[in-house]
């Protein structure tokens, strides 16, 4: 992944000669504007070949082979294959070289084939034939013979071959439909502009025609934003020149919907168009459990180098005496005794090492790896998590964090969308202070006939009545919504009756169509936009024609959006929407008083609110905005900045109309979820841009804020009063007062007794909060801030602007405790928070896939976070964590006896086990086990999980890894392996245990020792396992079966490509003799007798609340389940 | 994870028209199976070890593993063992002289004899042992030192050693058969035991030198080259005595089944032994009938012919007497760790008994009231 970075910096290095023009020039049809318009520097742009493929046929052995090598762990084993190649070394190089040599082949193997499938899939769109204008003439050519300046043509349901400007459609109006499923996952059809003066070209003749440059900026990776120019060359005039935006940019990957074709010139061909530029990979999370395996993997690498620098230096102050050295029965070579005495020392540090290498395994890297991997598809297999609506379960973008999710201390949720439905439902208007409610509110099916309008207060005036329309058009045209005239369309639909066939309301905010829809309830009905006019249908069944001007589209820094349009009668209005907060300021006449107390009514009724504005505007003013518009459009350069200017300057003095209200539905168990998530240990934060009264009233209602919660607020209205410093001081000791009563009871689950605190804050004071210290006296207000938020167990920001959420997410990811965050959001301003988070989890909303896209997991609804941390956070937790602390456990049993050996063997690196053993120990005997019990290890049932959340305390801060903890693994280790090794040395001390008296050696005696230690290891890790399934049984006994066979089976035979035949019937003549199996039995009892004696007592004496429930159903188990059941509710119940 | 995500999407893209059709279809295939595995709900059995499940395993371990213990104990102590070093490091040991000579060069062979007592008659076999001390058969570079297909008959490997046998490979540019530092050092003292009866004649006790190897190694691992049949002098025609050997390898024995690579006191040396200090079966002495014990109450001399050199690396001879149980020889340690971890079991049980008592039932209710 960090190669990626490499390469980016070498491309950009490299292509650093293009990338200072800052914009390109495009020559449609390759023709040359007329001479003397501009120096003509010809620019050289890549081919519309997409490689998404890493390695070529000649490369893939030399790169990958590089790619893997950069692995530290890798490396390391590589080193020792090599030391043990060069020097002469205790076990051959096939022990280390094996292994290597198969977990290089199998990812090699598998990232070949994952670049071949890339291969085929590139080929598959290299090759695919596109139209291509030359001459007048459509030619069919490859995709990747495709090149900057050609004019394509596409058919309808065809996927554009690479960026375009779309010159001119089949439709008329010059407009087409496209969808961008594949790119952002929205499936609703947008519409995108011909540029003014080719939208009427229809042939190619015409488009052979055209003689024209665009001018646009040099490729980025932004989907949305796109500026340029075109300048169109007529008749030796002087070029008109049209601003290009990213409605006339069709971009690759897209496909055209409902168009019978188009004709659009290529601008940004084959890696660079935006969709290969999206495709960057994102810069990889580490979970805290990696970060622990990293740290105990230090250790063991200092264990090792001191084992070996120990034994090199025991070897020379023994063999100081020239008879151990060199005793007569075995000699040195010539050229051994010849070599200098440092060299002799450093190869015989290399040896030591070499032998003792297997104690950081490769094979953990692997089980690792397989583990997340294989892991992971229990999360996509989920059938709980499957959401039939939608069609879709959880999806796992990536496997590396599974154990996170049992780590979770922060959860940071979006809340329309995540928490609610975002399934918005019209529930009333107010025009001047009088209150409308449509009448029936049933999911889009109308009442029919009904004038549908229930007035709360009195009727309004005749000039009220006016006002009235005037905003229910307003609210009919002051929108982006499309009319879509069928059924199969995933994005949002109503059904309508149009007369004669369905139609449905389709836009990316489902407010819009919950606007439009209640419209048509109230009698105003919005029919299409035909010809650049809007069409409504009103009370009087009349249809009322607009000229619709100008779009001034919605974003959420502004918050609100604009249309200007022209009526039949000729007036020209200003329509505005937006937040209350963004209209108000702007408003300088109307009911603002009455229509403010209802938008706060509604606000705290937990419903969001919009505010309608008008502005009535002459000939002369429009006239002035669309030059302020064109002059904003043509820029090159920060075109957003100049327009969000000229938005600031159009958007003034309107006068306001009134305020909507619609309801934004919970999503089913919200609450319990979010409750859970509390009992958890979790701290939950919403944070969202809505207002403050809306989003707590949704608090309220999801559980987040109970009625007992004491609510702190820290927004602008209370910094408004007192200063910021005096608000922040005084919560702080609020909090604090509570918390030191606290200290002596840390077990949080009793802390309802207690006052439980809530915060809210809103963006402005959050920015005032995290503003860099100006003086010493505000430098510590993140200090109190993050101390006050500590204390509460729910805060509420509101007012959010996307990228404050991935501001406040790193603020606490930052604090001193380091605390496991995880985002949760559904919109594309969720996402920065969700890629800053430690875990990022999308909802597969409405609002589009972005947020499912750019995040590690995504699932269908809310309600399904609950399983995925209670559940399988959980359970991935202990699984590795167990993985990791054994892993470590096993390779010291396995290699502490080596390391004894030697001062037995004179320190001459002699392995205690054959070759055979050392390579399979970690490969075949005790790794399948441990493979599976981090499979499908259940400590607990899943059920118990879900019912007792407070279960997710025992795992929480990376408990099972704490240091403690894996000294104790280690120590066991140690101990096991002294039981190991001493117990067969005073098995074998100076005597026989044969009953024909005859001798073993030395391979028996190492037989003997790794026979104790494969049992063992593998009955210690079935004494762990809580979840005993059939396939358990099957590889725990399999393993041991395997062990003994293949044991039987190496020595059973002569193997003629060996060139030592040293386990030779050694395995059978051991078993041949009674005491082995005697002392086999024992060893392994006493290595195992800690451990229980351990594990029972500290059952019975300290237990966690895990062990409790543990024990508690193993008593169960016995009696009823409905007792079971009754034990929940009666707490008298005895055992 | 990326790239072949890009790549569906591709895909995707170029079967236009197929999206829309197979909408329901999609959600359908898209349905995780509903089976036990995918949904991680096995049947499993779930065993916890608590203090009520161990109790049990703790009493059946003492139960068993004292008796067996006690056995196992008792019939080491049953086993009779004699030893007697005869090193001749001290200067009152009848070997003395001959363990100063140099040796291996020394052509005459040095004897001694040394006398001891049985207090106790041997029943049934006995098995003779020769041990040693301090000499390291486990160092790396000794182990290493065999040509094991050269052991087995292979020719090639006859003319032409393994490298692993260096500095013993060669002797006078001819190939050491066989080669390396195990075989070069092989241990060629001769020990003949003498029974003096109570009348002051000696006999010589017959000792048996067959079945003191691994029935595997004399008749698979280890073969003559070239077959039974041949005059082994003409297949050992030239290769070279290894240096420290009196006489070539096929001189071992007079016995054909008892010579070259197949003498099984060669075998025995071989098989390398785990720890420095080591003894080796060196002969059996039969039985002869049930009426007479193997080895009578009585003195005994050993006679040695004196040819290993030990005391240049502080190493010891040592002459072991010995019968064997069906546990093989004595040794204690497996007896005494049986009953200590019997008794420990057995005790832990008793504690985990009192502790299951005391707070078992405290723990299983006590966070019902939470």
């Amino acid at each position: 992944m960090d190669f990626s970075a490499l390469r980016n910096l070498i491309s950009r290095y490299c292509t650093g000669e293009e990338n200072w023009v800052d914009s390109r020039t495009v020559y449609i049809g390759h023709r040359e504007p007329p001479p003397g318009t501009e120096a003509y520097i010809p620019q050289r742009f890549p081919d519309n070949r997409i490689v998404s493929s890493k390695y070529t046929f000649w490369n893939f052995v030399p790169k990958n082979l590089f790619e893997q090598f950069r692995r530290v762990a890798n490396f390391y084993f590589l080193i020792i294959f090599l030391v043990q190649l060069i020097i002469d070394t205790p076990t051959s190089p096939v022990t280390s070289g094996l292994p290597l040599f198969f977990v290089i082949t199998v990812t090699a193997i598998k990232q070949g084939y994952e670049d071949w499938l890339r291969h085929k899939a590139d080929n598959a769109v290299n090759q695919c034939p596109v139209h291509i204008i030359q001459h007048g003439k459509v030619v069919r050519k490859q995709s990747r013979k495709l090149r900057v300046g050609d004019v394509v043509l596409v058919k309808e349901d065809e996927t554009f071959p690479s960026d375009l400007i779309l010159l001119s459609t089949s439709r008329d109006d010059g407009t087409c439909f496209v969808t961008t499923a594949s790119l952002d996952g929205e499936s609703s059809h947008k519409t995108y502009y011909a540029v003014q003066d080719t939208k009427s070209f229809n042939t190619e003749k015409e488009v052979d025609m055209l003689r024209a440059t665009i001018e646009c900026e040099q490729p980025q990776p932004d989907l949305y934003k796109f500026v340029g120019r075109i300048n169109i060359y007529q008749d030796r005039d002087e070029p008109i020149a049209r601003p290009l935006g990213s409605e006339n940019l069709l971009l690759r990957g897209a496909t055209l919907k409902n168009t019978e074709f188009v004709y659009a010139v290529a601008i940004y061909t084959g890696m660079e168009s935006k969709m290969a530029l999206n495709y960057q990979s994102k810069s990889q999370k580490r979970s805290a459990v990696e970060k622990s395996m990293n740290a105990f993997l230090v250790v063991y690498l200092c264990i090792l180098i001191s084992k070996a620098l120990i034994n090199t230096t025991l070897k020379y102050v023994w063999q100081s005496n020239p008879n151990r050295d060199e005793p007569w029965y075995n000699g040195k070579t010539d050229h051994e005794r010849q070599r200098h005495v440092m060299i002799r020392a450093f190869t015989d540090f290399l040896a030591f090492m070499v032998l003792f290498n297997y104690i950081i395994p490769v094979s953990m890297y692997v089980t690792v790896e397989m583990q997340k991997f294989l892991g992971s598809y229990f999360i996509t297999w989920d059938d709980e998590m499957f959401d039939e609506e939608l069609g879709e379960g959880a999806l796992v973008n990536t496997s590396d964090l599974n154990e996170e999710l049992g780590q979770v201390e922060y959860v940071f949720t979006d809340k329309t969308g995540t928490l609610t439905e975002n399934n918005m439902e019209f529930i009333e208007c107010c025009v001047d202070g009088h209150v409308y409610v449509p009448h029936a509110i049933c999911n889009g099916q109308i009442l029919s006939g009904s004038s549908g309008i229930d007035m709360i207060d009195s009727s309004p005036g005749p000039d009220g009545k006016e006002r009235e329309e005037l905003f229910f058009r307003a609210l009919c045209l002051c929108h982006t919504v499309q009319v879509k005239e069928e059924e199969t369309v995933d994005g949002i639909k109503r059904g309508i009756h149009q007369g004669k066939a369905t139609s449905f309301y389709i836009s990316s905010s489902p407010d819009e169509v919950a606007l439009v829809e209640g419209m048509k309830r109230l009698g105003f009905t919005y029919l299409r936009l035909k010809d650049n006019h809007m069409e409504i249908l009103n009370r009087e069944d009349e249809v009322e024609r607009f000229e619709l001007l100008e779009v001034l589209n919605f974003d959420s820094v502004r918050r609100r959006m604009s249309v200007i349009v022209r009526s039949s009668s000729g007036h020209l209005y200003l329509f505005c929407k937006g937040a209350d907060s963004s209209i108000f300021p702007r408003v300088i006449s109307g009911k603002v008083d009455r229509v403010r107390a209802r938008v706060e009514h509604n606000a705290v009724e937990g419903l969001r609110t919009l505010c309608v504005a008008y502005k009535a505007l002459s000939q002369e003013e429009y006239h002035n905005m669309c030059q302020l518009l064109d002059s904003a459009k043509l820029a090159l350069q920060d075109r957003d900045r100049k327009l969000a200017e000229a938005y600031d300057l159009i958007e003034r003095d309107l006068v306001l109309l009134g305020a909507t209200a619609v309801e934004d539905r919970l999503q089913e168990k919200a609450a319990d979820t979010i409750e859970s998530l509390h009992k958890a240990g979790m701290k939950v934060w919403v944070l969202t841009g809505d207002k403050m009264e809306t989003a707590a009233a949704t608090c309220y209602a999801s559980k987040l804020f109970r009625r007992s919660t004491q609510i702190l607020e820290l927004t602008t209205k209370r910094t408004e009063e007192q200063s910021l410093h005096d608000v922040l001081f005084e919560l702080g000791r609020t909090v604090l007062r509570q918390h030191d009563s606290l200290t002596h009871d840390t077990f949080s689950g009793l802390s309802s007794e207690f006052q439980d605190y809530g915060l809210i804050i809103d963006g402005a004071t959050l920015s005032a909060v995290m503003k860099p210290a100006q003086d010493d006296s505000s430098g510590n207000y993140r200090e109190i801030f993050l101390e006050i938020c500590r204390n509460c167990s729910a805060v509420l920001c509101c007012r959010m602007a996307p990228l404050q959420k991935a501001q406040i997410v790193k603020l606490i990811k930052a604090s001193k405790e380091h605390p496991i965050t995880l985002a949760v959001g559904d919109g594309a301003n969720d996402v920065s928070m969700i890629l800053e988070a430690h875990v990022g989890i999308g909802i597969m909303g409405k609002e589009g896939r972005q947020a499912a896209r750019n995040s590690d997991y995504a699932i269908p609804k809310f309600k399904h976070l609950k399983k995925m941390l209670l559940v399988h956070g959980h359970y991935y937790y202990i699984r590795i964590a167990e993985l990791v602390q054994y892993f470590f456990y096993k390779n010291v049993c396995f290699i502490f006896p080596q390391f004894l050996y030697q001062f037995f063997c004179g320190f001459s690196q002699q392995p205690l086990y054959d070759t055979a053993y050392l390579t399979l120990y970690n490969i075949s005997f005790t790794s399948l086990p441990i493979l599976l019990y981090s499979l499908i290890e259940q400590h607990i049932s899943m059920d118990i999980l879900k019912r007792d959340p407070s279960l997710y305390r025992d795992i929480a801060k990376n408990c099972l890894l704490r240091w403690r903890i894996f000294i104790y693994w280690t120590f066991l280790g140690l101990f096991d392996s002294m039981v190991f090794f001493f117990g067969a040395y005073f098995l074998f001390d100076n005597t026989t245990f044969t009953s024909n008296g005859q001798i073993f050696g030395n391979w028996t005696f190492g037989t003997l020792v790794f026979t104790v230690l494969v049992f063992t290891v593998t009955l210690k890790l079935a004494l762990d396992t809580h979840y005993w399934t059939w396939i358990n049984h099957f590889v725990v006994w399999g393993s041991l079966l395997f062990y003994v066979v293949f044991s039987l089976l190496w020595g059973g035979v002569i193997w003629p490509f060996l060139n030592y035949q040293r386990m030779y019937y050694v395995f059978v003549q051991m078993l041949s003799s009674g005491p082995a199996w005697l002392g086999i039995g024992l060893l392994v009892i006493i290595s195992l007798l800690p451990d229980v004696l351990k594990k029972v007592l500290c059952r019975a004496l300290w237990p966690t609340s895990t062990e409790r429930i543990q024990t508690k159903r193993k008593c169960l188990t016995v009696e009823q389940s409905t007792i079971f059941m009754l034990s929940q509710t009666s707490s008298s119940l005895s055992f | 994870m990326m790239a072949s995500g890009y790549s569906a999407k591709e895909e995707d893209g170029h079967h236009p028209g197929a999206s829309g059709a197979t909408g329901s279809g999609v959600a359908k295939s898209k349905k995780p199976d509903n089976t036990a595995f995918k949904q991680q709900r096995l049947p499993a059995w779930q065993p916890i070890l608590t203090a009520g499940t161990v109790l049990p395993a703790f009493f059946v371990i003492g139960l068993i593993f004292i008796p067996i213990g006690i056995g196992l104990y008792v019939t080491s102590n049953n086993i009779k063992e004699f030893e007697i070093d005869y090193t001749g490091a001290d200067m009152s040991s009848p070997c003395f002289n001959c363990s100063q000579g140099p040796s291996w060069n020394s052509t005459w062979p040095c004897h001694c004899s040394i006398a001891f007592t049985l207090d106790q008659p041997f029943e049934s076999n006995v098995f003779m042992y020769y041990g040693l001390s301090n000499f390291y058969q486990n160092h790396r570079r000794y182990v290493k030192s065999r040509d094991d297909s050269q052991l087995n008959g292979d020719k090639s490997s006859l003319r032409n050693p393994s490298k692993e046998c260096e500095p013993y490979r060669t002797s006078d540019n001819k190939p050491i058969a066989p080669c390396g530092a195990i075989a070069n050092s092989l241990f060629n003292d001769t020990l003949e035991l003498f029974y003096i009866d109570p009348n002051g004649t000696r006999t010589q006790i017959p000792l048996m030198k067959k079945g003191i190897a691994w029935w595997t190694d004399k008749h698979v691992k280890f073969r003559n080259p070239g077959g039974t049949n041949l005059n082994l002098s003409m297949v050992f025609q030239g290769t070279a005595k290894p240096v420290n050997w009196h006489e070539p390898v096929y001189e071992l024995d007079t016995d054909p089944e008892n010579n070259g690579f197949i003498n099984e006191d060669f075998i025995v040396w071989m098989r390398t032994a785990a720890l420095p200090t080591f003894r080796k079966l060196y002969r059996i002495i039969q039985k002869k009938s049930n009426m007479t014990p193997t080895l009578p109450r009585g003195n005994y001399t050993l006679d040695v012919t004196y040819n290993y050199p030990v005391l240049s690396f502080e190493g010891r001879k040592r002459m072991i007497l010995s019968t064997i149980s069906w546990m093989g020889g004595k040794n204690p340690f497996l007896g005494l760790a049986y009953i200590t971890v019997g008794s420990v079991c057995f005790f832990l049980g008793v504690v985990l008994l009192i502790i299951h008592h005391k707070y078992g039932n405290r723990n299983n209710s006590a966070d019902i009231p939470n």
